[in-house]
């Protein structure tokens, strides 16, 4: 076989894996949409977090905003502290309301952004200090019990 | 004659000795592969700088592996959307059909599958080819022309081998992909909005994509080694070189599946 | 060493693992002559050959090629060296995927920078010489085994080498094929001016064609002299080897036990 076939045929080879790796990476992942090329970290603080999980995303109504990066524990207020990385393009108020959320009954949870009325918006590294923890199925249950309970007596 | 108690003591004796006898072999080996793994690096030079000793090398193992790994993608693909919209739509989520066939196959079928369909394509090939050529002297001549057959002849075959692989792996679950849509799609009738749209929103390109295609890299290494060793280091006899064809089918196949569980415990350990 | 001697041997030891192979061999090959180095099968002939193109290395004793000593040069240096030397093997070892052409054409391509039309010439030119340049567009598996060894023999002599080797040039082959190989050895040696030496256990076509000969058994040398000198030697050796008499200095049995005992020694086997 001839040198100039030969690099044909490799040449033809190589453009389709490459273009096999960015049929992948376009149309079957997320990197045209879900990756955000800038983006800017927030933090928040929440008393319990559930199942919530790093790369959890973060929507503010229902639209893929930012992804969660980072989540680990502060001993000295016994919270937990989920850092997340929003899209540079979006911009929340200040006293913008963040809670744990899931999407269906027992489906993933993530971020909801709930955006408040300030004039000032979140800088990068700011700290969202509304926020509401998951709902816990237990204790749920059990302040409905208790409600119920304290509210027999008065009938 | 030794008496019974004598003739034991013997026997295990000498079952440990070749035992140690076995250890010491795999040792020397071992030593001897990572001996040739180090040369084949340093004069891998040669390789890109002639680059057409390397274009040939991606023709014979890349480009001839097209077909039977673009075919085998679509069936395995295929197979995917019938079994997953089975157990999807009982649970009533068969959009997320998409989903289930892009992750099983950009995370472990795609690079898993395809490294083992390259080792028994490509990589036996190259075995062969290697351990003939030194059965028939021919790589003793080329040393006698001054012509290092471990540039001149291993390190193309390697590299060609290591840069096929990634792209066959990526190939291999595109057209899974492409099958789990003809299936699930064309003739089930998935809804093809939900069917893409679920697929992005859940793989991810860096975590998911990009694990696969560092898998597939490590297979194409790991095979490629494998591949070009047994056949530098085969018994130059036919009886050599068919032996060392069945060792490189065989311990492919079980590097590719440990390194698998080991790559796949270290990257995707949170999820 | 006298600069009459392309090659010199010092008192070479040489073993595989624990099994020695070459004890003490001592050898002088002469500028310009052909010298054939014989013996049985298995004697350590192909292994001297190595030892002289420094694939191997010695356990003791010297190999001088040129007035350089082979097993003390470093890898660049052995490989310069290898380049002007040329080793035919016993079956030719030709290069099966590229075309008789491309073989002869090898090592130019690999250590020239010489432009192709002049690489076009000179391997015509080669496989003129062997009388196979109307092959040299057939591949390596289309040629019959006389001829895969002429263009082998074209091939070592493409870069026009000082030292030629040759590692049992006549095994294998039919007598015509035989004896235009061993005209070709001699006239390609005295036509480029270089040195031969000859591995071979062919007695009666080297005795025609080389200037000396050296005898092996076990690894020693254990008879020399012109071809003259060896038609007349009465070294029972080289009688046997002469005259390919069955039994000799060189046993026809493998060493074993006397027939008789062990035919008697059955249930040795059995407890095997």
């Amino acid at each position: 076989m001839s040198r100039k076939l030969l690099d044909l045929w490799v040449g033809i080879f190589v453009a389709v894996g490459l273009a096999g790796m960015l049929f992948l990476a376009l149309k079957v992942g997320n990197l045209s949409a879900g990756n955000f090329a800038e983006t800017y970290p927030v933090t928040a603080k929440f008393a319990n977090i559930g199942g919530l999980k790093v790369r959890a995303p973060v929507k503010s109504a229902g639209v893929v905003v930012g992804r969660v990066v980072d989540i680990h524990f502060d001993p000295s207020e016994y919270e937990a502290v989920v850092t997340f990385n929003i899209d540079e393009r979006y911009r929340f108020p200040k006293d913008t309301f963040a809670l744990i959320l899931t999407a269906g009954l027992l489906g993933e949870q993530y971020v909801g952004l709930d955006p408040g009325g300030d004039e000032k918006m979140l800088a990068a590294n700011d700290v969202i200090s509304k926020t509401q923890s998951a709902v816990v199925l237990e204790s749920l249950i059990s302040q409905f019990m208790f409600s119920k309970a304290s509210e027999a007596p008065s009938e | 004659m030794s008496n019974p108690r004598q003739n034991s003591r013997a026997s295990v004796l000498s079952g440990v000795t070749r035992l140690g006898h076995r250890v010491n072999d795999a040792l020397q080996r071992l030593g001897f592969a990572a001996r040739f793994f180090v040369m084949l690096l340093l004069l891998s030079g040669q390789s890109f700088r002639r680059l057409h000793l390397t274009i040939r090398e991606l023709y014979f193992s890349g480009f001839q592996s097209l077909l039977i790994i673009m075919v085998s993608g679509l069936f395995i693909g295929m197979v995917l959307g019938m079994q997953g919209y089975e157990t999807l739509q009982r649970y009533g989520s068969a959009e997320a059909l998409g989903v289930l066939v892009a992750l099983s196959l950009v995370r472990e079928l795609g690079p898993v599958v395809a490294a083992l369909l390259f080792a028994s394509r490509a990589g036996s090939s190259i075995t062969a080819e290697i351990g003939l050529m030194k059965a028939t002297e021919q790589l003793t001549a080329m040393d006698m022309m001054a012509v290092n057959p471990i540039a001149r002849v291993v390190a193309p075959r390697f590299w060609g081998g290591v840069i096929s692989m990634p792209l066959l792996a990526a190939l291999f679950s595109t057209a899974g992909v492409f099958g789990g849509y003809l299936i699930g799609v064309v003739f089930i009738g998935v809804d093809e909005g939900a069917f893409w749209s679920q697929m992005q929103a859940s793989v991810d390109f860096r975590y998911d994509i990009w694990s696969g295609i560092i898998k597939s890299f490590v297979f194409g290494v790991a095979v490629s080694l494998i591949a070009v060793f047994e056949g530098y280091d085969a018994v130059p006899t036919a009886e050599g070189v068919s032996s060392s064809i069945k060792s490189t089918v065989v311990q492919s196949a079980l590097a590719i599946l440990a390194l698998d569980f080991v790559l796949t415990s270290f990257m995707f350990r949170e999820a | 060493m006298s600069d009459d001697n392309l090659v010199e041997i010092k008192d070479l030891d040489f073993a595989y693992d624990d099994r020695p192979i070459l004890k003490g061999i001592s050898m002088q090959i002469p500028r310009g002559k052909v010298v054939a180095i014989m013996g049985g099968s298995g004697c350590g002939k192909t292994t001297l050959l190595r030892l002289i193109g420094g694939q191997l290395k010695p356990s003791r004793g010297d190999v001088l090629v040129d007035g350089r000593s082979v097993p003390e040069l470093r890898a660049d240096e052995l490989y310069a060296l290898r380049r002007r030397m040329g080793m035919l093997f016993q079956f030719g070892a030709l290069f099966t995927d590229i075309s008789v052409f491309d073989n002869v054409a090898y090592q130019m391509r690999e250590h020239t920078d010489l432009p192709e039309d002049l690489i076009r010439d000179m391997v015509l030119l080669k496989l003129n010489a062997v009388g196979l340049r109307g092959a040299s567009r057939l591949m390596p598996a289309e040629l019959s085994g006389g001829m895969a060894r002429r263009v082998a023999l074209a091939r070592a002599i493409a870069l026009d080498p000082m030292l030629i080797m040759y590692d049992e040039p006549f095994a294998g082959l039919d007598p015509i094929s035989l004896g235009v190989i061993g005209q070709l050895i001699r006239k390609l040696n005295d036509a480029l001016g270089a040195t031969s030496i000859m591995v071979t256990h062919d007695i009666q076509e080297s005795l025609q064609i080389v200037d000396y000969i050296y005898f092996m058994s076990d690894g020693k040398v254990v008879a020399l002299g012109t071809p003259d000198e060896i038609r007349a030697s009465q070294h029972p050796f080289v009688h046997q080897f002469v005259f390919a008499q069955a039994d000799g200095p060189v046993p026809f049995h493998y060493p074993a036990e006397p027939l008789d005992r062990e035919l008697l020694a059955k249930d040795a086997y059995e407890q095997s």
